[in-house]
């Protein structure tokens, strides 16, 4: 019979995970679906009754929000207008269903290339924690996801929490998606928008698209060209060619590569122009 | 692991696997089956319950973590989820009601925080619950308007047709139905598949016994089949057996069972002692009639399973003498049903009888196939359907029936079977893809002249209905349109891809496409309203159709006229506003099988204790039977529905209602119930000496007729019964009056056809190519409405599923097994709908009614198609219209 364990706090999960060989459980949402079986075949360190690892917290450096936060929370949490993009994201994973169950840490340690918790966390500088027993370590997220469910995430490691620096919490954001259907949809392309303004003008951008790549992107060349630009038509500087050299997109079932590439500029013009209707 | 929690505000301690998925923990463990599974993946919703007050996927959620916590089932008795209960049930929200638990439950998370909410917030609340079925619009409905009301009243005598009547089986619906996976017998077998991974293989096996013994199970294959191991739904074309001897022609196809004990831990499959040998697969109509390609099924040359055929006049000539022609070429892809309950049933034997329950659309060519691959009598098997989650047409043929049979049949022993949802999609019938080529002529004034098409179906590795498919497709066509001169053939051809079989519509929807995109051409051509056109060339009384009959009740020209205010009021909106499209498509359908017999039969008894009973052996999968039938009975009979009890569908109990198929139920079995209720009404008056005008009371054991002052009573308690129980009994036979088609195709394949037509407003995204549906209106000639609530209810549904046709569905063998990557519309896909009823009775339909279940999915996705070129010009060729095509389709439109 597969061990299950649910341990009731970190250092009793990590002192169980170095002395075993684990698979980590958050929602389940995506563990789950991956086997045709009633139960899980493998040893189970279940994460989610480690109330330290579950809620967002203002820190004196920025925001923790806990690995095992179900998108729910995030999506009702009272959070600043940067984090639009990030409620909004938490809004459209899945249904309700899913919503309540799925974790954000879970998201993330899943690595799809069309995780919807991403590229609003790139624009964020998101950090992410990782905790092994007697070590933490933090890495900025784009190190952390390697390619399509690949991440840094060591065997004896849990990921503890998102930390978002306070440098990233200032100005508006937004996130789209686009898909097939309404809702329980899997992107085809999606993007994350993050602009502080002074005095109608752009003074930091922060830009990521999914979906379109093996890990989510952001956006260096179309960023530089944001800043110093007006608000109003800043959406015209974002052109195919500053942003097609971070994209490798698939053709697959859901759409073109062509199309992906195409619609991914138009996602990111779209949420500049939504973001500067929101006041930055 | 010992799990404490408190199950719908009992405290319950069960014994389970800590990582056991919650909805396993609920039905396996509690007992409670009311939680449905239709996925296993968090992607349907079915099994939605509230842990702690919130909906979560119950098969998402391991039962160590209900630890100690609060679950609610659909079981549980609540103040709003019986307000919920009402609403749906007033509203006709739950129709198959495999969704409905989980819509319930999720409806009762969003009641909890937001007693009123507003439609928008109902749709996102029930966005992660998929329906098949409703088109959620009932569903939106009702969870918007759950204020307490009073119970609808029944209908009084002589009132059942027409009224409104809720589902007489919706209480059992709102409570979780028991499907196919719900009601087994205790201490059984539970049998699995062995299934090709290969779309073509040869295959042997290794040491069966050897593996049978570690892995204490038992094995089944092809050798222990005792009957003829072939299936088909239609007889002189059976060609699938029921387990795979040497060779697989579809990925999915069932090769062996395994068989273990109900309740121990399953055996691991992987290592199964199968030996594929893969062989080239044919994946398409174009590979598979090459010269050299290999045969499928020997006695099928050039793979080719049938072509069917209709001609009328010259109309080569017609064309080339036509002032305006146009033509397309299109491709759909295959479609999934994706009903919310992978197929599912329990088998048991009583006394030397074989008993089968489980989901079906056709009980009795059930009990044929599955007896001639068991070597029984047939009155050594019983089929018992069990509420069926959905089947739109692939529960039509067999899939676990012969199954089950054969390990409850070897082992004298009780055995249960689940598809899982990648079994059920890789295994079970779809629509077939259609390539379509063709032209249409008319003359100055836009007058048709003449048609030509030719379509090829991918009818898969088995011919399943493709024949049916065949000869529907050249008779429809034309569409509900008067066509002079006509020739039309349709092929099914055999590839290695999953079998194609009946659908909704049984390959006219795919052909309407065709039809209705060149009628827009031609309108164009000739310069006139698209509408307008139409209306031109609708079919009227009098006229022939392409088959050389004359056309009677034909309901086309006024659903058109039905439809004229709202397509201009819509026209002209859509030229104020950017990116507007609107579009218009129509339908005609034949109800019943072509050309061919299709009888059902109805038996109605009253027992001596005053009990009048409705043998009905239509299966209702949803679409109302159960209700629709009963009221026509009732008002033949001259009684009050709600005096009628139901029986059945049961082989054993109920006379041959035929197959839940071909909009054939309201209008065939529907006038054996009206000939049964007449019959029976008749025995009673004559008994009584009294007069048709006579009303009949039902009351204690005594049937009393009055008519003006006259009054007369029979005693039922007093009189002899016959062999079934009944003091008085009719049992009555309708057939529809079809003639078989000629060489040519000509003759009556139908007696009876339904018309509709809908129009779409809507919006594509100039940049994305994304479809913002924002109206469909729809008006279909019903006949004569039986249950306006009923009626809608299909057209609502049909109407999603044409939506899914167009936008978004697409089935890839192997690729799409699941319902993340296969969509299907959610509550967020469907728009307003607006459903118009229009009766031109047919003669033949009891009480003027005509079928409707197929002909509302008909003009749906041509009517979508032909929005999108009018808001965009983009010539949509390949189905579905997902964002990446339509975006192509407009830049080639406008480069």
């Amino acid at each position: 019979m597969p061990i299950y364990l649910r341990p009731s706090t970190l250092n009793d999960a990590l002192s169980q995970l170095r002395a075993g060989s684990y698979r980590l459980l958050a929602g389940g949402t995506d563990i789950y679906p991956a086997t045709q079986r009633a139960d899980l075949a493998e040893d189970i360190i279940d994460l989610t009754s480690l109330s330290e690892l579950c809620g967002i917290h203002n820190m004196p450096d920025g925001i923790r929000i806990g690995a095992c936060t179900p998108w729910s929370m995030i999506a009702r949490a009272k959070l600043p207008p940067a984090l639009c993009a990030l409620q909004q994201a938490a809004a459209e994973v899945g249904g309700k269903q899913i919503q309540n169950a799925g974790t954000i840490g879970g998201n993330l340690c899943n690595a799809s290339p069309a995780a919807d918790g991403v590229p609003p966390l790139l624009v964020l500088d998101a950090q992410v924690e990782l905790a092994r027993a007697g070590r933490i370590r933090k890495l900025p997220l784009a190190d952390f996801l390697l390619g399509p469910r690949q991440t840094a995430l060591a065997r004896d490691e849990v990921m503890t929490a998102i930390l978002l620096p306070g440098s990233a919490l200032t100005g508006h954001s937004r996130f789209l998606k686009l898909g097939a259907r309404a809702y329980l949809v899997i992107s085809i392309a999606m993007v994350a928008v993050r602009l502080t303004t002074e005095h109608g003008r752009i003074t930091s951008a922060a830009l990521a698209i999914g979906a379109c790549s093996a890990t989510a992107q952001r956006l260096p060349l179309a960023e530089s060209a944001l800043i110093g630009a007006a608000l109003f038509g800043a959406a015209e500087l974002v052109t195919a060619e500053i942003v097609a050299p971070y994209l490798s997109p698939l053709d697959d079932i859901r759409a073109s590569a062509d199309y992906r590439a195409e619609a991914a500029v138009e996602l990111l013009r779209r949420a500049i122009s939504q973001t500067g209707r929101d006041r930055v | 692991m010992k799990v404490s929690l408190t199950l719908n505000g009992k405290a319950v301690l069960l014994d389970a696997e800590p990582s056991l998925r919650l909805s396993e923990l609920l039905r396996e463990k509690a007992g409670y089956c009311g939680t449905k599974v239709g996925c296993d993946a968090g992607d349907c919703g079915a099994c939605t319950v509230l842990l702690d007050g919130a909906a979560v996927c119950a098969c998402l959620t391991p039962a160590a973590r209900v630890e100690g916590r609060s679950v609610q089932t659909v079981e549980a008795q609540s103040e709003t989820l019986t307000r919920l209960r009402d609403a749906f049930h007033r509203h006709g929200a739950a129709q198959c009601g495999i969704c409905t638990p989980g819509m319930l439950m999720a409806a009762a998370a969003l009641l909890a925080e937001n007693p009123t909410p507003t439609a928008p917030e109902a749709k996102e609340a029930l966005g992660g619950v998929l329906c098949r079925c409703t088109g959620y619009t009932k569903i939106i409905a009702a969870v918007c308007d759950t204020t307490p009301s009073p119970a609808i009243p029944m209908p009084g005598i002589g009132h059942a047709v027409g009224s409104a009547t809720p589902r007489l089986d919706g209480a059992a619906k709102l409570a979780g139905d028991v499907f196919g996976a719900d009601l087994w017998k205790p201490d059984g077998l539970v049998v699995k598949a062995i299934r090709s991974p290969h779309a073509a293989a040869r295959f042997r096996f290794g040491d069966l016994a050897a593996w049978a013994k570690a892995h204490d199970a038992q094995v089944f294959t092809a050798t222990d089949i005792p009957g003829r191991n072939l299936f088909g739904v239609i007889v002189p074309y059976a060609d699938q057996p029921a387990l795979a001897e040497n060779q697989t022609r579809q990925r999915g196809e069932a090769v062996a069972l395994v068989a273990y004990e109900d309740g121990s831990t399953p055996p691991d499959l992987t290592d199964f002692p199968v030996i594929w040998e893969k062989l080239h697969a044919l994946t398409s109509p174009t590979e598979a009639t090459k010269p050299n390609a290999p045969r499928l099924h020997l006695n099928r040359p050039d793979n080719l399973l049938i072509k069917g055929h209709v001609q009328r006049g010259d109309p080569a000539t017609a064309l080339a003498d036509s002032t305006h022609t146009a033509s397309a070429d299109i491709e759909t892809s295959f479609v999934e049903h994706a009903y919310i309950e992978p197929e599912a049933g329990a088998a048991w034997m009583d006394g030397d009888v074989l008993v089968i329950r489980a989901c079906t659309q056709a009980p009795i060519m059930d009990r044929d196939d599955t007896a001639a691959i068991l070597g029984l009598p047939h009155d050594r098997l019983r089929i018992i359907p069990s509420a069926v989650g959905g089947g739109f047409g692939s529960k039509l043929d067999v899939s676990l029936q012969p199954l089950i049979g054969l390990v409850t049949l070897k082992t004298g022993r009780p055995s249960r079977m689940t598809y899982s949802r990648a079994e059920s999609m890789s295994s079970t019938t779809k629509r077939h893809p259609a390539r379509m080529t063709g032209r249409i002529g008319c003359d100055a004034d836009g007058l048709i002249t003449g048609m030509e098409f030719d379509g090829t179906f991918d009818t898969g590795a088995y011919a399943s209905w493709g024949p049916t498919v065949a000869n529907r497709v050249p008779v429809h066509a034309c569409g509900p349109y008067f066509t002079p001169s006509y020739r039309a053939t349709a092929r099914a051809v055999h590839t290695n891809n999953t079998t194609a079989g009946a659908f909704r519509g049984f390959g006219v929807p795919q052909a309407a496409i065709w039809q209705d995109t060149v009628y827009d051409r031609l309108a164009e051509a000739v310069g006139i309203d698209r509408l307008e056109f139409r209306l031109k060339n609708a079919l009227r009384d009098g006229q022939t159709t392409v088959t050389g009959q004359a056309v009677n009740a034909a309901g086309i020209a006024d659903c058109l006229i039905a439809l004229r205010p709202h397509w201009q009021r819509a026209l002209a909106q859509a030229q104020t506003l950017p990116n507007r499209g609107v579009g218009i498509a129509s339908c005609w359908y034949g109800c019943g099988n072509t050309g061919m017999p299709n009888p059902s039969t109805i038996r109605l008894g009253i027992t001596p204790q005053a009990v009048l009973t409705l043998h009905q052996g239509a299966t209702d999968i949803g679409q109302g039977s159960n209700t629709v039938i009963a009221q026509i009975t009732a008002d033949a009979l001259g009684l009050p529905l709600a005096q009628i009890q139901l029986v059945g569908p049961d082989t054993f109990l109920t006379p041959d209602g035929g197959k839940t198929s071909a909009s054939r139920q309201t209008y065939v079995t529907g006038r054996a119930a009206h000939a049964a209720g007449c019959t029976l009404r008749a025995d009673i008056l004559r008994r009584l000496n009294m007069g048709d005008g006579a009303t009949l009371i039902l009351d204690n054991t005594c049937l009393t007729a009055t008519e003006g002052n006259r009054r007369a009573t029979l005693d039922l308690a007093e009189m002899p019964t016959n062999a079934q129980g009944y003091a008085l009994m009719a049992e009555e036979t309708y057939d529809p009056p079809t003639t078989a088609l000629d060489a040519n195709g000509q003759g009556t394949p139908y007696a009876v056809y339904g018309y509709g037509a809908q129009m779409v407003e809507l919006e594509v995204d100039p940049q994305l190519g994304t479809v913002k549906l924002y109206k469909i209106t729809a008006a279909h000639d019903l006949g004569r409405t039986i249950n306006p609530l009923l009626a809608t209810g299909q057209i609502e549904g049909g109407i999603a599923q044409g939506i899914g046709l167009a936008l978004m569905e697409e089935f890839i063998p192997g690729r799409t097994e699941n319902l993340h990557d296969y969509l299907i519309p959610t509550t967020g896909d469907v728009p307003e709908i607006e459903s118009i009823l229009i009766e031109i009775a047919d003669p033949h339909g009891p009480y003027g009614a005509k079928g409707l279940g197929e002909h509302v999915l008909i003009p749906t996705a041509p009517a979508i198609l032909n929005a999108i070129r009018h808001a965009t010009g983009a010539e949509i060729t390949r189905l579905p219209a997902l964002p990446h095509r339509i975006l192509a389709a407009m830049k080639k439109a406008k480069p």
